[in-house]
């Protein structure tokens, strides 16, 4: 099946005889392995089992339906607006959180002096030790309003495109739900990338150097392209957590089952906060379609990873090590 | 334009450690110079301090001064990566860029200076040249957009080589440029040593006796009293005298193989 099987404990000792360590490791190995898959496995038939029924009763329609009323009769509810939320808010959390996640484990690995680089690597990790429920609250009682004075600045500047027009209402809206997703996941991004940068080969660096390359010109000849699956790799880890956050979404946003042209002004709703607001109160029916919207989380994750791998494979021509 | 390096007085340091101490010596141009030593004598770090790649070791310092031309490397407001610019460098491990083809690992230094706005044509003309100056061309013409790193170890060095004249430096410093090569590699790469002599100061470190009595024409033996002392100089003198008639009678011992 694969290379790993080499080594499955069907291979003889001195002796002729598997010995015993081989065996149990091998064992546990496989086992490990078929456990990870099953319980995938279990995962997809039981959403797609409970997503099928709620879909076929499903008096709108399940892609379009600018609405979610799975409780009443008869049911009518749509992921339209979900859809919308979970991608654009992801992606704005992804367009601001990389480039500064790049910065910062750049900084870390090859700027910062040795003294100053672990505190501050620390002091990143430990944001990602914050629980998403205290972002969550930190996001809707401080963050948001001081957005309003950056979001009427922006609608002054940019108001005349839509997309980014602002009508002074509390910033609850996708644009803060996506800024307090992109400080989520600037850890998981740097501290990835920071790990990738350091393994950069010193023999590559020292080839830069001494063909007369700036500090800057270094990381762009060297530690970039070697980093870059790294990076492209630590954002998909990333957007996948900011797919599938959920208290801190459903404590900033104000959700509303419209799509707002304004990405500044409130409404909209995610895949993750929708469930976790509406659950409680849902009916058999009403949990059988969020479980429908979570089988769409779920495959827009896979999608995600799935995509990574393949730019990831792309380039792997050129991913060789020092000679 | 090969130049002349003069260096007097030099000392270098790792941290609190001195790694060497009081070097002076004369590297002519257009002339192959050989460091020869025993292992942890310094000759590495000394031809790193000949174009400031030993400071970027953490810890590393230099006293002394290096003259390139009567210019000083270690003047004040002289700028290391200048000097890295003029003098050139191929490692002991070929290390040409992974993530570049074969045309951009010579086109890097280019492309690091000025090399942006240079016309494709002139740029093709360029690498080819200093391709075929590498022994390489024949090689490679068919696959230059494939990546360097699917060459052998041989045409890797060479085509380090390459990266690293296609700047037109001034001197080309080679750490012990053959020692992760079979021989018929190394055999190509001192074809290459000895014709490029003729446009460089080519100052090569190597622990192979033979090679230094094959490709330089100036040999510099180097030796160490004790583990943990400082390297010194021990004598320079032309490669013939060295390997025949050397003046000091360590420099006999190592090379008769009685130490190192």
């Amino acid at each position: 099946m694969d290379p790993a099987n080499a080594g499955d404990g069907t291979r003889p000792g001195r002796d002729g005889t598997v010995r015993l360590g081989d065996r149990v490791f091998g064992g546990l190995a496989k086992g490990s392995g078929i456990t990870l898959l099953l319980i995938m496995a279990a995962i997809a038939v039981f959403l797609t089992i409970r997503a099928v029924v709620a879909i076929s009763r499903d008096e709108g329609n399940f892609l379009t339906t600018f609405e979610w009323d799975a409780n009443s009769h008869p049911p009518v509810f749509g992921i339209a607006v979900l859809l919308f939320g979970t991608v654009v808010s992801s992606l704005i959390a992804i367009v601001l959180a990389m480039p500064v996640a790049v910065g910062i484990a750049l900084f870390i690995s090859h700027y910062a002096p040795r003294r100053l680089a672990a505190p501050i690597g620390y002091l990143v990790d430990l944001l990602a030790a914050v629980p998403s429920i205290v972002y969550g609250l930190w996001g809707a009682l401080y963050l948001v309003p001081r957005l309003t004075g950056f979001y009427e600045w922006l609608d002054h500047l940019f108001g005349w495109t839509g997309i980014l027009s602002y009508n002074g209402t509390p910033a609850r809206s996708l644009m803060s739900v996506g800024i307090l997703l992109a400080i989520m996941i600037l850890p998981i991004i740097t501290s990835v990338t920071r790990e990738i940068f350091r393994q950069t080969p010193r023999a590559h660096q020292e080839a830069a150097l001494a063909l007369g390359a700036t500090r800057w010109e270094v990381i762009t000849t060297t530690v970039l392209p070697f980093g870059r699956s790294g990076i492209i790799s630590a954002t998909m880890l990333g957007l996948g957590r900011a797919l599938g956050e959920t208290m801190a979404v459903a404590t900033v946003l104000s959700p509303s089952f419209l799509i707002n042209a304004s990405l500044l002004e409130s409404g909209g709703g995610t895949f993750a906060q929708n469930i976790a607001s509406q659950f409680k109160e849902a009916t058999s029916m009403g949990r059988d379609a969020l479980i429908a919207s979570g089988l769409v989380l779920f495959v827009l994750t896979l999608l995600v990873n799935g995509a990574a791998r393949l730019i990831i494979a792309r380039r792997r021509e050129y991913a060789g090590n020092a000679g | 334009m090969a130049k002349r390096i003069d260096v007097s007085g030099l000392t270098a340091y790792y941290g609190a450690h001195k790694a060497i101490e009081d070097i002076t010596l004369h590297v002519e141009p257009q002339a192959v110079t050989a460091f020869i030593g025993p292992s942890g004598c310094g000759k590495s770090t000394f031809l790193r301090t000949l174009n400031r790649m030993h400071e970027v070791t953490p810890g590393g310092r230099v006293e002394g001064k290096v003259l390139l031309d009567n210019e000083d490397l270690y003047g004040p407001g002289v700028d290391p990566v200048a000097v890295r610019r003029t003098i050139g460098m191929v490692f002991q491990r070929p290390n040409p860029f992974p993530t570049m083809s074969v045309y951009e690992n010579v086109a890097s230094g280019l492309r690091l200076y000025g090399g942006r706005r240079m016309r494709k044509s002139e740029l093709d003309a360029v690498v080819e040249k200093n391709l075929r100056d590498a022994n390489l061309w024949n090689e490679v013409k068919d696959r230059l957009h494939k990546p360097g790193s699917g060459l052998s170890g041989g045409q890797q060095q060479r085509l380090c080589i390459a990266r690293a004249t296609a700047v037109s430096p001034d001197v080309l410093l080679m750490d012990e440029p053959c020692s992760a090569l079979d021989p018929i590699s190394t055999l190509a790469i001192e074809d290459l040593i000895s014709k490029l002599k003729a446009s460089y100061t080519i100052v090569i470190v190597t622990h192979n006796m033979q090679q230094a009595a094959r490709v330089s024409d100036r040999t510099a033996f180097f030796n160490l009293a004790e583990v943990g002392d400082p390297g010194r100089l021990i004598e320079v003198d032309a490669t013939a005298k060295i390997f025949s008639n050397p003046s000091v009678s360590a420099t006999e011992d190592y090379i008769s193989g009685r130490f190192g």
